[in-house]
């Protein structure tokens, strides 16, 4: 890189420009990754924590997709998944989003009923007794010992534990009661025959990632944020390799001349694409800081936004994998620069 | 340390037929002589370097740049013979702007892999035998016309070249000026024992050449200075 050191240095202003651009991208990728993770989280965290493997949703009907929303499940059918062989356990769990009130303060929570003594509610749940997620409490300003309405039934708050949230309310944990639920928890070993399970019951089995699309609004709300998430990436790598073409195109004299004075073609690429890729380093880990500092600040207000490695460091990797494809495609042109034009030409 | 070019014709493509741009030209350049090119415009003098500067191929005839035969060498194998065999002065300096003069000679040795503290000390020498070793760190902006033009030079003998292509070396400069290069080329050309090709449209100063060559209509007719 003895010639792209020394350009970067001399031609500062465009350089500058460009790893300022750079800069930018990063740190809205960055902003919309942490966002896009803390919205996920919100909506899905207390599902994707469960101790399961799967969850059975009541088969929809054809042509349907298994939703939440949709899904109930009797006693009948999860009875018919603890007969599997190969199911280590086969669990109720209701789910309904209501309103909670204590004293003169109110709060909409989704309330996950199992059993007791299932393992899928945290200890302390009971008839008459609730455990809250930290966030409940919060909003409901409770604590342990005291009493809270869930609907039409007041209940004793047992414990406040954890920070499970679902469609971005934070979830009441409370004893199931009845025969019907919203889906099976399930856990399942090796020789489990899944088909067959959902046959006997009636239900569809996925996976809990799997089963995270089945809440309606994570599905919308994350689509659109990968999506913007993305357009970014794709942006990113068409104006890096927009800079270099024109970049290119501006040195493709001096190209000329390096090549008729006996530089290699690979030489010249491995010069061009270094520059590239020192740019795109240097500008993206100025973005991520920049984002992680953000984040920083983000992360103590209501705003849901997760600052970790997933968010900011692996955007910008992408970013520079994606921005040093496009100036590679960019710099190619150099293969076709002509050393026979260093002739006679006037610099 | 010779150039040879062997009865070598070289056409270009012009409308439906082909433009003959060199004719079965032959040229014998020993190790420590001048010889200069002189004929009008469109006469073959700059086919004629690009030819011995293995950048184009000819049609027919032989190029032996210090004994190798160019002419059996890919793209990459005349790339390598012209960074370690031949120095090309070019009409115009086409200096690097981002460079400065002592970097200019630098990336040479660069160019060869061959990145030493010695390469410094030889790009500063050579500065010295141009007379330039006072304006090293300076960039092509900051120098003269005929400044850059000795940068031009030194940068071609960086690499210790068998042969020396120079492209009209006095074209941008006033006649003191042009003197002086003509007189550098010679000194250098006897101290380092190269075989120099100068190709110039100026008659007076190719008359101080070892020998003299008169191009026309991609003819070459050998004479002596």
């Amino acid at each position: 890189m003895f010639v792209a050191w020394r350009d970067l240095r001399f031609a500062k202003g465009r350089f500058a420009l460009m790893g300022t651009v750079v800069v930018l991208m990063t740190l809205l990728v960055g902003l919309v990754s942490g966002l896009a993770e803390g919205l996920a989280r919100e909506n899905v965290s207390a599902v994707a924590g469960l101790p399961a493997d799967r969850l059975a949703f009541a088969a929809p009907p054809d042509g349907r997709a298994v939703s939440f929303a949709d899904s109930k499940v009797s006693r009948e059918q999860w009875e018919a998944w603890e007969r599997q062989p190969g199911v280590t356990g086969a669990q109720p769990l209701a789910i309904r989003t209501l309103r909670a009130a204590a004293g003169d303060r109110t709060a909409s929570v989704t309330a996950f009923a199992a059993e007791p003594d299932s393992g899928l509610a945290p200890r302390g749940v009971g008839p008459g007794r609730v455990v809250l997620s930290a966030k409940a409490a919060e909003e409901l300003g409770v604590g342990a010992g005291d009493a809270v309405r869930l609907g039409e039934r007041e209940a004793a708050v047992a414990a406040v534990a954890g920070e499970a949230s679902y469609s971005h309310t934070p979830v009441v944990w409370t004893a199931l009661d009845g025969d019907d639920a919203t889906v099976i928890a399930l856990r399942t070993g090796s020789g489990a025959d899944l088909a067959a399970g959902d046959e006997a019951a009636g239900t569809t089995a996925l996976s809990v990632d799997d089963a995270l699309t089945a809440i309606g609004s994570y599905q919308a709300e994350n689509g659109s944020l990968q999506l913007m998430r993305g357009f970014l990436f794709v942006i990113s790598a068409l104006v890096t390799g927009a800079f270099f073409t024109v970049w290119t195109i501006q040195r493709s004299a001096d190209v000329a001349v390096l090549k008729a004075l006996g530089a290699s073609t690979p030489y010249l690429l491995r010069d061009a694409l270094g520059q590239a890729v020192a740019l795109l380093v240097g500008g993206t880990l100025a973005g991520a800081a920049l984002a992680a500092g953000a984040g920083v600040l983000i992360s103590g207000t209501d705003v849901p936004f997760v600052l970790d490695a997933a968010t900011v460091l692996l955007p910008a990797g992408v970013l520079i994998a994606l921005g040093a494809c496009g100036a590679a495609l960019a710099i190619r042109r150099i293969t076709a620069v002509d050393p026979l034009t260093a002739l006679g030409s006037a610099r | 340390m010779t150039l040879l070019i062997d009865e070598v014709t070289l056409t270009y493509p012009d409308g439906d037929g082909r433009l003959t741009a060199l004719d079965a030209v032959g040229l014998h350049v020993p190790a420590g002589s001048l010889t200069a090119v002189v004929g009008p415009s469109g006469s073959g003098k700059s086919s004629l370097l690009a030819v011995a500067g293995t950048l184009v191929r000819p049609d027919r005839g032989r190029v032996f740049v210090d004994g190798v035969d160019a002419g059996g060498l890919d793209r990459t194998a005349r790339a390598a013979l012209r960074r370690e065999r031949i120095g090309i002065v070019f009409q115009q300096p086409n200096l690097l702007p981002s460079l400065t003069a002592a970097e200019q000679l630098e990336v040479m040795a660069h160019l060869t892999g061959r990145m030493s503290p010695s390469v410094r000390r030889r790009a500063q020498d050579l500065l010295d035998a141009v007379g330039l070793a006072a304006l090293a760190r300076r960039r092509p902006r900051e120098l003269s016309g005929g400044q850059r033009q000795r940068v031009n030079i030194a940068r071609a003998l960086m690499n210790d070249p068998a042969v020396l292509l120079v492209d009209e070396p006095t074209s941008a400069l006033d006649r003191e000026r042009g003197a002086e290069v003509i007189d550098l080329l010679l000194a250098l050309t006897r101290e380092r024992r190269v075989a120099t090709v100068v190709v110039t449209h100026d008659t007076g100063h190719a008359g101080r050449a070892d020998r003299v060559g008169a191009m026309r209509d991609g003819r070459l007719t050998a004479g002596t200075a």
